[in-house]
């Protein structure tokens, strides 16, 4: 493994941290303008979420009398997670900084935390809707968990590591290796985990104003001023992270493994190019299909894990 | 006297623990006494896996005996039990020959049985235990045949001698025995389809002892495994492995499942048992797959990585069980439904708890996450056997842990949030006491123990894989000299679990100062909870425990096979006015349905058949005795 | 999904240009309230959330605020955007004459919305009561509950008049 010093480390992980934070607004309000214009209205600007959440850090935090401090963690919890999240896939270069601190398994179970205290925060205000939203969350996220393990392991079995990194490292070099169904179907199986994991059209409508139609919404619908503005940020970041795992480990072309100047920015080219094609076909899938019953969900679910475990299959049996 | 017993047993707790550790550490001892127990007399040696299943025994029994010193409240019951359960514990991981393991083993079963009786006035607590005594007792009838046959085909009682004789035995005879003996262990490991005892004696026992049953006995059916099938028997083939892992993953599914849905707040620790059981047998079954298969490497790997869930099981379990004794006790009911707000009127315990509810999910950075991800990586690893049909047994344990994870997630939100979040449904847990200070410091044992646990995985696996290469018969891998992460294969993945920490830490307290410095919220304003501006507010309108899993009882609805069962009593004059409605929607459990009530109703039939002979002529008896002479005599 | 696709590549954007709105009539909102200050303007004026309330309305308003989330009139477009909770809500846009039924809950969700807050006050209902003026049902105007920063007259408003008056509330008309 290539030995980097424990300073630049820890720049380089605050770096990356970094953009990623100041990133993913604009990657939602890119959506947000693309779903409106697709829809034949002019839509906000793409940067209407820096304004949202700017907004928000000067308004008063209202809290119920009925939450306790874990109310008021747990939008810290949901930042650091993401932050710590930033740090470990690979986002401009391969191998971030903090590569070697875990691999899918850690990014899965960072959001799971996540998603945890989330879901504790809608059940502590002792609403009827905070707990709905609390319950189908953890539902959703519980169904999706074993597709994600089973995609990353056919990549693993592929590449020989778990390590985002070097996936990203070995695929990239060796493009023969993702010239295979297995690799197809893993896609697959991950973009409708994404779709589920971010509460995106057709799991979740995140601009629903229906609460018994909501999943995420429903858990912060008592959240305001700053805390609510952290945790539309944190879902930003989780939107951007889960969209960039997605591009740079199965399709992790053009991205440097040595952070140089010219490398960085086209690693940077690169990475925005994927990211707009991404949110491209995001935009027009929301707006194309529409969200599905609740208890139809599982068979979405159902239908990625086989798509998984068909792709785990086709490479042990194909090798 | 009650309080100086459990100072005593906490003091003997922690001499038994030092010196398991010392014993896991490599420093052997021997001790005979040939007049305690009958036959061939008491046998103890320490070898590195004993040692190390002593320290689990005498780490635990510290924080439940101090806990049972404000638990118990002076209480004389259960005393003698208690230290008698906790000393046929300490024995049996130490037993030599088979008369000192099966005299500990039951000894250790009748203690346990004894105390999960401890309220005898209630019937659910008698017919916990009655099941229990059952199953427990099934269990010892496999494991004394199974012991008899390994005796009568190598002559010898004590088991070094059987680990030497292993290789003259034939296929079909270690196959037998491994049954046998594999079948009793997993009985009293509580593995699916035998735990049916579990969820009834967990809840009905005083907690700090289901901490023990939880945290310590369970794991001794493991350890008994594990000594028949890599020490006893020699080498097997990899169906055992196999058998092993299939059984692990339908006990880690079935109890995360039946957790998810369970009210009572004891049962629902004692289904998650069940779950970590399996999840200790998965790794434990791709050890045994692993050594069948000659790569030792990967096997001492694997069992490494049960032993740390062992460990880690034990700390978390007793940790929840303890909390959960303390909610108990002070909201006086072990109903879901009937608490909640805790956290404002027993903020230790609830602390405790959630750092118990965050280790057991497998979240980061507490220990359940490093035991979960070793085992993973253990999994992963199977690339490297040649054979599609093992690869695909992996593929399954692989899919059937990670479904485990996400459902461990649900199910202890839900246990968490309903019990100790937003208003109090009943008067009692509006009314709760905190719990007192010996229960306190015990809870915070553990918590100390789970983030120790959580930040030394690189100290504690080369240890871990020494024991796992001794009771293999290899010679121990060589560690690597890094103190912040774990490497597996080179290459193959990393694990930080200090960085991780570090990272999470600074991006709690990043934000935090950020918006202090930009004196963000300009104001915090407290205001009821907002419900669409209806008048009223109450708990009520809550969530249920039952309503919160109803998404899993619609997904699983072929295992839980819910019934609808609604009583409406309606007024004299017309049947439309509806004086009161009662609607209940209980979940059936599929192995009582299918396996024990068939079982137990050919039983039944039998024995009802049987009974004929009881004709209660004296005549007939004595021709009975004459007819059963003759036969013997022929016989021999 | 292609048909609804090859539709909306066809029609492109249907969006009425802001520029037709100062056609409309010279005043169509009164500044009753000493709250729209420019300080509000300045927080406000490019990202406001709003959390409609139907304080015993007939729905003639809610049907003009429904159109302005459509493609023809799009209100998205200023970074004005509606709400579910009052918790996340800058704004109030309260219709109807404030029936008694509806009185302590509209006070409620007043107080449910953090400061800093304006309440806008559509359609004549909620001015004075409207149409309801006088009757033993309502209170007769929003400002007899919570205090109004600006109203939109019209019985109803025109989707055009509502998107003038949020538009001149947050100063960026002219």
């Amino acid at each position: 493994m290539r030995e980097i010093g424990a300073p630049a480390a820890v720049v380089g992980a605050l770096a990356q941290a970094l953009l990623v934070a100041l990133a993913a607004p604009l990657l939602v309000g890119l959506v947000r303008a693309l779903k409106a214009r697709l829809t034949g209205r002019r839509g906000p600007d793409p940067w209407q979420p820096y304004l949202d959440i700017l907004k928000q850090l000067r308004k008063e935090a209202v809290i119920s009398t009925t939450a306790s401090w874990l109310f008021r963690l747990t939008p810290f919890v949901l930042v650091a997670t993401m932050l710590v999240a930033a740090t470990v896939v690979p986002v401009l270069v391969t191998r971030p900084a903090l590569s070697f601190a875990g691999g899918i398994m850690l990014l899965m179970y960072l959001f799971m935390l996540g998603t945890f205290f989330l879901a504790l925060a809608g059940l502590d205000s002792g609403s009827a809707f905070g707990g709905m939203g609390s319950s189908r969350e953890v539902a959703v996220a519980a169904l999706a968990e074993p597709t994600v393990m089973l995609a990353v392991f056919a990549l693993a079995l592929r590449t020989g590591t778990t390590n985002l990194g070097t996936v990203a490292e070995r695929l990239g070099g060796e493009p023969a290796l993702a010239a295979h169904p297995g690799h197809l179907l893993a896609f697959l199986a991950f973009f409708i985990v994404m779709l589920a994991e971010t509460g995106r059209l057709p799991v979740d409508n995140p601009a629903t104003h229906l609460e018994l139609t909501m999943i995420h919404e429903a858990m912060i619908l008592e959240y305001s001023g700053p805390y609510l503005a952290m945790i539309e940020w944190a879902s930003a970041m989780k939107l951007f992270l889960y969209m960039t795992l997605l591009i740079n480990l199965f399709v992790p072309w053009w991205i440097p493994t040595e952070v140089t100047g010219a490398g960085m920015l086209l690693g940077m080219l690169a990475l925005a190019g994927k990211l707009v094609l991404l949110a491209v076909a995001l935009a027009v899938l929301e707006t194309a299909v529409a969200k599905l019953r609740l208890f139809r969900v599982p068979e979405l679910l159902a239908g990625s894990f086989a798509l998984a475990l068909l792709s785990v299959a086709s490479v042990v049996l194909l090798r | 006297m009650a309080t100086s017993l459990h100072v005593l047993m906490a003091l003997g707790g922690l001499t038994v623990g030092l010196l398991g550790f010392t014993g896991w550490m490599g420093d052997a001892r021997a001790l005979d006494v040939p007049w305690l127990v009958p036959l061939s007399g008491l046998s103890l040696r320490m070898d590195p896996l004993g040692g190390f299943f002593l320290l689990l025994v005498g780490a635990t029994t510290v924080p439940s005996s101090i806990y049972a010193i404000g638990y118990a409240r002076g209480a004389r019951r259960g005393l003698g039990a208690y230290a008698l359960f906790v000393l046929a514990m300490a024995v049996v991981p130490l037993a030599a020959n088979v008369p000192t393991f099966l005299l500990a083993w039951e000894l250790m079963a009748l203690a346990s049985y004894a105390l999960v009786l401890t309220d005898d006035r209630d019937p659910a607590a008698v017919r916990a235990a009655w099941i229990y005594a059952v199953m427990t007792h099934a269990g010892f009838a496999c494991l004394l045949s199974g012991m008899l046959l390994m005796t009568a085909w190598t002559g010898s009682l004590t088991f070094a001698d059987w680990r030497a004789a292993a290789t003259t035995l034939s296929e079909p005879a270690r196959n037998l025995v491994f049954v046998l003996l594999a079948l009793g262990f997993a009985g009293k490991a509580g593995v699916i389809p035998l735990h049916v005892w579990l969820p009834a004696a967990h809840p009905a026992a005083p907690s700090h002892v289901s901490a023990l049953m939880s945290g310590v006995m369970i794991k001794l059916g493991v350890m008994g495994i594990l000594r028949v099938g890599l020490e006893w028997l020699g080498v097997g083939p990899p169906w055992w492995g196999v058998v092993l892992m299939l059984a692990g993953t339908l006990s880690a599914l079935g109890g995360v499942l039946y957790a998810a849905v369970e009210v009572d707040l004891k049962r629902l620790l004692a289904f998650s048992s069940i779950d970590n059981i399996g999840i200790i047998l998965i790794a434990v079954g791709a050890g045994f797959v692993f050594h069948s298969t000659g790569l030792e490497t990967l096997a001492i790997f694997a069992l490494a990585a049960a032993f740390y869930h062992i460990l880690n099981h034990a700390a978390f379990k007793a940790l929840l069980f303890l909390g959960a004794g303390a909610v108990v006790h002070g909201a006086g009911t072990r109903d879901l439904e009937a608490m909640g707000g805790l956290i404002k009127r027993m903020p230790w315990t609830s602390a405790a708890f959630l750092v118990g509810a965050l280790a057991i999910a497998a979240l980061p950075p507490l220990n359940g996450f490093v035991s979960e991800w070793l085992t993973f990586q253990a999994l992963l690893q199977n690339g490297r056997i040649p054979r599609p049909e093992l690869n695909l047994v992996f593929m399954l344990a692989l899919a059937g842990l990670a479904l485990t994870g996400g459902l461990a997630v649900a199910c202890f939100v839900r246990a968490f949030g309903i019990a100790f979040l937003a208003l109090p449904r009943t008067e009692a847990a509006a009314g709760a006491q905190e719990a007192g200070p010996t229960m306190r410091a015990a809870m915070a044992l553990l918590v100390v123990a789970c983030a120790t646990l959580a930040l030394t995985p690189t100290l504690l696996l080369p240890p871990l894989g020494a024991t796992a290469a001794r009771l293999l018969g290899d010679a121990a891998p060589s560690s690597r000299e890094d103190l912040l992460t774990i490497a597996v294969s080179g290459d193959f993945a990393t694990l930080s679990m200090p960085v991780i920490a570090a990272a999470l830490g600074l991006g709690l307290v990043l934000p935090f100062v950020l918006l202090r410095v930009g004196h963000a919220p300009s104001r915090i304003r407290y205001y009821e909870t907002w419900n669409c501006g209806r008048l009223l507010q109450t708990s009520r309108m809550e969530y249920t425990a039952t309503a919160f899993a109803s998404p899993f009882r619609r997904v699983f609805d072929f295992l839980y096979r819910p019934e609808r069962v609604v009583e409406i009593e309606a007024h004299g004059e017309s049947r439309f006015f509806v004086r009161r409605m009662v609607y209940r929607n209980p979940t059936r459990s599929l192995v009582e349905d299918w396996l024990y009530a068939p079982l137990l109703g050919a039983v039944r039939a039998g024995t009802a058949r049987v009974r004929a002979i009881q004709s209660g002529s004296a005549n007939l008896y004595l021709i009975y005795v004459l007819a059963a002479l003759l036969v013997l005599l022929v016989l021999a | 999904m292609f048909r609804q696709l090859a539709l909306t590549l066809r029609v492109g954007i249907a969006t009425e240009p802001p520029r037709s709105f100062p056609t409309l009539p010279a005043l169509p909102l009164e500044d009753v309230g000493p709250r729209l200050s420019a300080q509000i303007q300045r927080i406000f004026g490019r990202s406001l959330h709003i959390r409609q309330v139907d304080a015993g309305s007939c729905n003639g308003c809610e049907l003009e605020i429904g159109g302005l989330a459509g493609p023809h009139y799009d209100v998205e477009r200023f970074g004005i955007r509606f709400v579910a909770s009052p918790r996340h809500a800058d704004c109030l846009l309260v219709t109807g004459p404030v029936t008694l039924n509806m009185a302590e809950a509209l006070r409620r969700t007043w107080e449910a919305t953090p400061d800093p807050k304006i309440v806008i006050a559509a359609g004549d209902c909620s001015r004075d009561g409207g149409i309801f003026q006088g009757s033993y049902a309502v209170l007769g105007g929003v400002a007899a509950v919570v205090p109004v920063d600006a109203v939109i007259p019209g019985c109803p408003p025109s989707p055009a008049a509502l998107i003038a008056g949020l538009l001149d509330a947050l100063g960026r008309r002219s």
